[in-house]
């Protein structure tokens, strides 16, 4: 029976009883609680089964460590599979079930596995399934997932948000107890900024649960103090329930505060993700208790020494009436001691030691525990729950001396540090053999930008374990010199235990639990090592040890241990596994923070945005934009839209909103040089006044973007780009002028969104704008390929006769915060004309009918502007410019290029979109040659037949050819290569 | 070599496993050899593999610095596909992927090849174009691949958002005989092959430098000592840049570090590998009910194998986004790799300056799916001193000619 005590707990408040349910049945705790303590005061002991045999699993730890006493809690947008329910404080009206079992917990089908266990050794999965070759995917498989996986799978929205934050200090001390106090206590004094966090709700780590005395007082007095005189200090903050998830280069610190799990819904971020930048860190996370490896180690009512007398000390609960003891070190008989004081009974303390000395120990005998050295447990008997050991000699192979009957077992293998935080980022460790395991080794910490120890680590962290040498320790890491004095009695030696007895026979390790969680026992350490997969990683691999969601707490140590001596190499040979952030797992939602939903990627809307929506666009995203695709009219299918669009712009006039368009000004004496540096052709004898387009490439040749450039004043340009590029191409200027042109006197600014820019497009145009009247836009004021600011309709404006359409056209930019209000002008202006504002298809169609290239359908980044005829826009004269010497390599200025050229199908359907030309034969890998493909493909509503543009081997030389192009079925169409401009070839349109 | 099976793991259990022998042996390195290759990475091991089986080249090392896959071939996120947009690609990948097929057979070792199915979301119109022109390739190419709509993506992926609110899915690029494989397994299956054939893989040795005379490599210096050779194949990944600099020559390769991460297990909800590139991240479902997860790589070059963290938070931003369930499941485990990226993305599979040398490298962010077909190629290309047509196309002397074999056209997530 696991239950709770009449009297004591120092965490729990008996004055606020709280309601939860565990499988549906009602329980009850009191505030203070974890919820394994709760489950274990209400004699729920059986908590869940494990991974592979679907063993029943119990609560075994009291903190991070534990590997079993995982739950789905909640409900619907607040479910979670995995919840470890030891560091899951208690709330009211909690609900959680237990994972993996069918039918119910307690009568489950997947313990098959169990009865199959010889069957089933590490990786059993490699040796077999492999005949025949389909089964692998339709029988094993899906049967292997079923039975694996661990918490059943959300199915809803998360109904909380979560928050981000950043923090910058001098010291971050992860760790709250009495080392990570007084480090703070220290630093603070001292001035330093520190940030002090501790992954719990309480203050005081494992000290006040040990009975420790410092200063005179007892430890939790001193740390109520602690925490009293860091609250006063300004320079100390402090954060509860905020664990250090991991460390990074240069002092980066991700911390996880779980802000509101133990009072959802009220309103607050549940979980709030710290990225810290830190000058320096002191990992006081403590150590981990190991368990002992004996045969039925992992039979619910076997526990951690230290946790149970957790439950004891913090939550008054007892895991058993008569509880066996069972260590290598005097720690253990702490919990003897506290068990027999609460009037439990303790019927032996087997102590793998052949003699025992000690204050501890002699203690225990003095209450009249019966303490047997050099003894070890052969077996622990039971199936859901203890119900006795049997003993017997250490030394031997396993022969039972004696069967004592009982319901819980404390174990104890000494205690590792938690170095996590330390290794991270690179800091080293030592094999201290004396305590039995890894500490960090302070000649080989992570290293800060400076040279200096990044990390350093305070009190058990460390390696050190008594109280007075943590505070020495914990005070000397954060600089200080005079350490508080703790008294306590005197400790033995520990003696490093492995394997339990000694001499354990194959079918005594078969029962021997490493990672309880994954099902890894000392018979699968010792079967990867025969088999070869002796480095430790391969180990850890093979047979998953240390992979399950605790990530090795407990195990990794005791495996490395067995591992090692299978090998026959000293443990520090083997060396350990790469600590991998997080500590413990952090939720996706906390690392994703507040960008969900709309925000997730924050929407650029133009000046004119909200109007689109009013006039029912459909929009498609470009960039972080979002566009007007067409605006269909009710009853209008998105074809007929844009059909309808196109044709009222080509024998009307549209309107479209361009303010998405890249504007980048360009400025400085050297601008211009610049330019011819970053266009292909020359812009820096541009006259003032006057438009060209203009196309950029990279550095390996192949065109990257295109606009046209507008000269300002002497020492002025505007760029414009594509609307995608605008942020790429300056990020680009940019480069090239901080890393390779620095001494030239540029400047760039992207005013993108400083600008509204409306395109006022075909054969009334100009009539719309006079309507609206102001500034003189006609063929002479204002030629094709110029500018000129003025004024319209009594806004501000410069107006650009520039076109991509081939209709006469303006674009008009305005000051963004006039974009609205000018285009609601434009609006009124044009209603008489039958005026329709267009989208990006549209635009596309428009472009497309004019033989115009779009990069990103043209070009893919393996297109040259040769391939695109348009050599006329590179010049011949200039020394040098971007991608100039790439394109004179021999694959680029081969005449066999596929070059572009228009397409159209002989019986005017549209070809499809991605469409390939094939050619005769196969190439030598047997796949079919090809010739060609279409980069753009559309209807045209001008010309009521398809259209197409695409780049062909012979390009133009081949005007006339048909050729074969592919449809998604496999079957081909007729398709006439023909001149790529199939609308008013001449150019009068747009000239007028 | 003793073959698995399930009779042989079941007479084994009879005797508590005690019979099983070594999956590779760990020998001393010779003083020389036929064949040494430098790095037993999957691309390594299965290099070696291939001039066996198919060359009876036996006389063979693979010299390993650390452990066995040790690698990225044991940190990647395992997705096999092969609809790559151009010839030389798609052939490679296609021959590697069919080769996966077959793999746990051709091995006695069950790699897990799991043919369950890749879509890629097309989140754009522009994507969708772009996939569409994939799909028309790969037809031509001999690569199965089709063009599924928004409802039939709904129906393979339930837990998917596919409407919103910021790229809702407008379809996807399905090549249903692409999947997963078990990263370990590949390595240790080769090297268990390897090593039954009687090569040397030597673990724990690093090369330090590579001897040559006459334009020639003649043996490379380890920390196991000199090791002659007749020929030398470099296949090292991250470090190939390094290992060539040995060697006296350079490589149009970047080195960059790629993470991912794995969620705590969860029961079957996903039973097909998810890629989407406009939100730039990607996710499956291992076999223990972990979410798999990768993003990007960072902006600079660098060899600590840690990553930049903002990558893991902007990837998990845009899978929650694509899959709003797994808000509350949390990361585990979570990791970065260096990768060996070319200037267009696509691997060198070349000969060398020096005339018995080879180089493989440049698999980037996702050469894990072509290791058996890479390895095929460069098995060809060591053992006749000249490539087939897998290997041609991958000569690093393309980057001179300006020949790219550029997929950055068809993927931003190159996985
Ligand atoms: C996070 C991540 C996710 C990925 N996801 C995918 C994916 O989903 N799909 C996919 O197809 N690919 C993926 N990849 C890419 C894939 O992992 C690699 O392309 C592939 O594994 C490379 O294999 P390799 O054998 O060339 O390299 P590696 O496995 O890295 O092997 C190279 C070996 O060379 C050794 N070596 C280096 N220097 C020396 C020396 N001097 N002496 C001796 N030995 C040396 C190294 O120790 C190493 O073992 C991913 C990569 C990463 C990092």
């Amino acid at each position: 029976m696991s239950t709770r005590l009449a009297k004591g707990g120092r965490l729990i408040d008996r004055a606020a009883p709280q309601d939860f349910t565990f499988n549906g049945k009602r329980l009850r705790g009191f505030k203070g609680d974890t919820l394994a303590a709760a489950l274990l005061a209400n004699d729920q002991m059986l908590v869940g089964r494990s991974f592979k045999y679907h063993r029943p699993r119990g609560i075994v730890a009291s903190g991070a460590e534990e590997p079993n006493a995982l739950v789905n809690m909640g409900e619907g947008g607040r479910f979670e599979p995995n919840q470890r329910t030891t560091t899951t404080e208690l709330f009211d009206g909690l609900t959680c079930t237990s994972q993996n079992h069918f039918p119910s917990l307690e009568f489950d089908i997947g313990v098959l596995n169990n009865y199959a266990a010889r069957f089933l050794p590490a990786g059993f999965y490699y040796k077999t399934f492999i005949h025949p070759r389909a089964a692998w995917k339709h029988v094993f498989e899906p049967i292997i997932r079923q039975s694996a996986g661990l918490g059943k799978v959300p199915k809803d929205r998360d109904a909380d948000r979560y928050e981000q934050a950043y923090a910058f200090c001098d010291l971050l001390i992860t760790g709250g107890g009495i080392a990570g106090l007084q480090a703070a206590l220290t630093a603070g004094k001292a001035g330093k900024r520190v940030w002090l966090m501790e992954q719990t709700a309480h203050w005081g780590g494992r000290a006040p649960v040990d009975g420790v005395e410092i200063d005179g007082t007892p430890a939790e007095a001193w740390v109520k103090n602690a925490v009293q005189a860091l609250e006063a200090m300004e320079n100390v903050t402090m954060r509860l329930r905020c664990m250090a998830a991991g460390s990074y280069d240069h002092g980066y610190v991700l911390a996880d505060e779980k802000v509101a799990d133990h009072t959802p819904g009220d309103g607050r971020p549940r979980h709030r993700l710290w990225r810290i930048r830190a000058g320096q860190i002191i990992a006081a996370t403590g150590a981990i208790e190991r368990p002992l490896s004996f045969a039925g180690n992992d039979i619910p009512g076997v526990m951690l020494a230290a946790a149970m007398r957790d439950y004891l000390v913090n939550w008054a609960v007892a895991p058993g009436d008569r509880t066996v003891v069972v260590t290598n070190n005097d720690d253990a008989y702490r919990t003897a001691i506290a068990l027999k004081e609460a009037g439990l009974e303790v019927p032996v303390i087997l102590d793998a030691r052949a003699t025992v000395t000690g204050d501890l120990p002699a203690k225990a005998r003095a209450l009249g525990i019966r303490v047997e050295a050099g003894k070890a447990i052969a077996k622990v008997k039971g199936g859901k729950r203890v119900t006795s050991v049997a003993i017997c000699a250490q030394a031997g192979q396993g022969a039972v001396l004696e069967e004592i009957a009982c319901d819980a077992v404390a174990m104890s293998g000494g205690w590792s540090p938690v170095v996590h935080l330390w290794s991270h980022c690179g800091g080293k460790l030592n094999w201290d053999a004396a305590q039995a395991h890894f500490a960090p080794d302070p000649a080989r910490p992570p290293l800060n930008h400076d040279g200096s120890a990044l990390v350093v680590t305070a009190g058990a962290a460390s390696g050190v374990l008594l109280a007075g040498d943590v505070l020495a320790n914990a005070t000397a890491a954060a600089g200080g010199d005079v350490a508080p004095v703790a008294s306590g009695p005197v400790e033995a030696a520990m003696e490093p235990v492995w394997v339990m007895p000694q001499g354990a026979t194959i079918d005594l390790r078969m029962k021997m639990w490493l990672d309880y969680q994954n099902d890894v026992k000392v018979s699968d350490v010792q079967l990867a090592a025969r088999e070869g997969y002796s480095s430790v990683e391969h180990t850890k691999r093979y047979t998953t040890l240390g992979m399950a969601t605790d990530q090795g707490k407990l195990s990794n140590i005791n495996g490395l241990a067995v591992l090692a001596d299978s090998l026959s190499s000293p443990i520090p040979q083997v060396g350990t596994t790469t600590f991998r952030p997080p500590y413990t797992p952090v939720t996706f939602g906390a690392l994703a923070g507040e960008a969900r939903g709309d925000i997730f990627q924050p929407l650029r809307q133009t000046p004119i945005h909200a109007w689109h929506e009013a006039h029912n666009a459909y929009f498609e995203p470009v960039g972080l934009w979002r566009r007007p695709y067409c605006y269909p009219r009710p009853g209008e299918t998105h074809e007929q839209a844009v059909h309808r669009e196109v044709v009222n712009t080509r024998t009307n006039v549209g309107l479209l909103d361009a303010s998405t368009l890249g504007k980048i000004i360009v400025k400085g004496p050297d601008a211009g040089k610049f330019l011819d540096m970053l266009y292909t052709n020359v812009m820096s004898n541009l006259g003032i006044g006057k438009c060209r387009y203009g196309l950029m490439c990279s550095e390996q040749g192949f065109l990257s973007d295109d606009g046209v450039v507008a000269r300002i004043d002497e020492d002025t340009w505007l760029c414009h780009t594509t609307s995608g590029g605008a942020d790429r191409i300056h990020a680009w200027m940019e480069d090239w002028l901080q890393c390779e042109w620095w001494d030239w006197q540029v400047y760039t600014a992207n005013v993108t969104e400083q600008f509204a820019q409306i395109a006022v497009v075909g054969p009334n145009a100009r009539k719309v704008l006079e309507k609206l009247g102001g500034m003189d836009v006609s063929k002479e004021a204002l030629p094709f390929m110029q500018w000129a600011d003025g004024e319209m309709g009594g806004f501000r404006v410069r107006a650009y006769r520039i076109s991509f359409s081939g209709e006469l056209s303006y674009e008009i930019a305005v000051p963004a915060s006039e974009g609205r209000a000018f285009w609601d002008a434009l609006v009124t202006a044009g209603a008489e004309f039958g005026m329709m504002p267009y989208g990006t298809e549209g635009l596309h169609v428009l472009r497309a009918e004019k033989g115009f290239i779009m990069i990103g359908d043209e070009t893919d980044g393996t297109v040259i502007p040769q391939d695109l005829n348009l050599g006329w826009a590179i010049s011949k004269k200039k020394a040098d410019y971007l991608g100039k010497r790439g394109q004179e390599r021999p694959f680029l200025a081969s005449p066999d290029r596929w070059k572009l050229v228009g397409l159209e199908t002989l019986d005017g359907s549209v070809i499809p979109d991605g469409s390939i030309a094939p050619a005769p034969g196969t190439n030598a890998n047997g796949q079919r040659n090809t010739q060609g493909r279409v980069t753009s493909t559309y209807y045209s509503p001008t010309l009521k037949r398809g259209i197409a543009m695409g780049l062909v081997k012979g390009g133009l030389s081949r005007v006339g050819e048909t050729i074969e192009m592919t449809r998604l079925d496999g079957s081909t169409l007729q398709v006439k290569i023909v001149d790529p401009v199939f609308y008013d070839k001449e150019g009068e349109k747009q000239n007028v | 070599m003793k073959r698995y099976s399930v009779f042989a793991i079941a007479r084994e259990a009879l005797r508590y496993h005690q019979g099983w022998e070594k999956a590779w042996a760990s020998p001393a390195p010779k003083s020389s050899y036929d064949v040494v290759i430098v790095g037993a990475g999957g691309h390594g091991l299965a290099t070696a593999y291939y001039l066996g089986k198919n060359f009876g080249i036996t006389n063979v090392a693979i010299i390993e610095k650390g452990w066995l896959g040790g690698g990225n071939t044991g940190r990647n996120t395992t997705i096999i596909r092969s609809n790559y947009l151009q010839d030389p690609s798609a052939a490679i990948y296609e021959k590697a992927r069919s080769l996966y097929e077959d793999l746990s057979q051709d091995l006695n070792y069950n790699v897990m090849f799991s043919p369950r199915g890749l879509l890629m979301l097309a989140q754009t119109h522009h994507e969708v174009r772009g996939y569409l022109r994939t799909v028309h390739a790969n037809n031509l190419q001999g690569v199965t691949t089709e063009w599924i709509g928004p409802e039939k993506v709904k129906e393979l992926v339930p837990i998917m958002n596919i409407d919103g609110p910021r790229y809702p899915v407008l379809g996807a690029l399905y090549q249903a005989r692409g999947g997963t494989a078990r990263h370990d397994a590949v390595a240790w299956g080769y090297a268990r092959a390897c090593s039954a054939m009687g090569m040397d893989i030597i673990q724990q040795c690093e090369v330090t430098g590579v001897r040559s005379a006459n334009g020639v490599v003649t043996g490379v210096d380890t920390t196991k000592g000199y090791i002659g050779t007749k020929k030398l194949g470099i296949v090292v990944a991250g470090h190939s840049g390094q290992v060539a600099d040995m060697a006296g020559f350079r490589l149009p390769v970047e080195s960059l570090a790629l993470q991912a991460l794995v969620s705590e297990p969860i029961k079957p909800c996903m039973d097909v590998v998810v890629m989407a590139n406009t939100v730039h991240g990607y996710m499956s479902q291992s076999d223990k009910g972990e979410m798999v997860i990768g993003g990007g790589t960072d902006g600079f070059n660098n060899f600590t194998q840690r990553g930049s963290f903002q990558h893991i938070e902007e990837t998990l931003r845009a899978l929650i986004e694509t899959f709003p369930m797994i808000s509350r499941l949390k990361m585990l485990r979570q990791w970065g790799g260096i990768v060996d990226m070319t200037g267009d993305r696509s691997p060198i599979i070349s000969k060398t300056p020096l005339g018995n040398c080879f180089i493989n490298c440049g698999w980037g962010t996702g050469g894990f799916k072509a290791i058996p077909g890479s390895g095929w190629a460069m098995a060809e290309l060591v053992a006749k001193g000249e490539p087939g047509p897998l290997a041609e196309e991958f000569n690093m002397y393309r980057f001179r000619e300006g020949r790219f074999i550029d997929e950055s056209v068809a993927a931003g997530v190159a996985h």
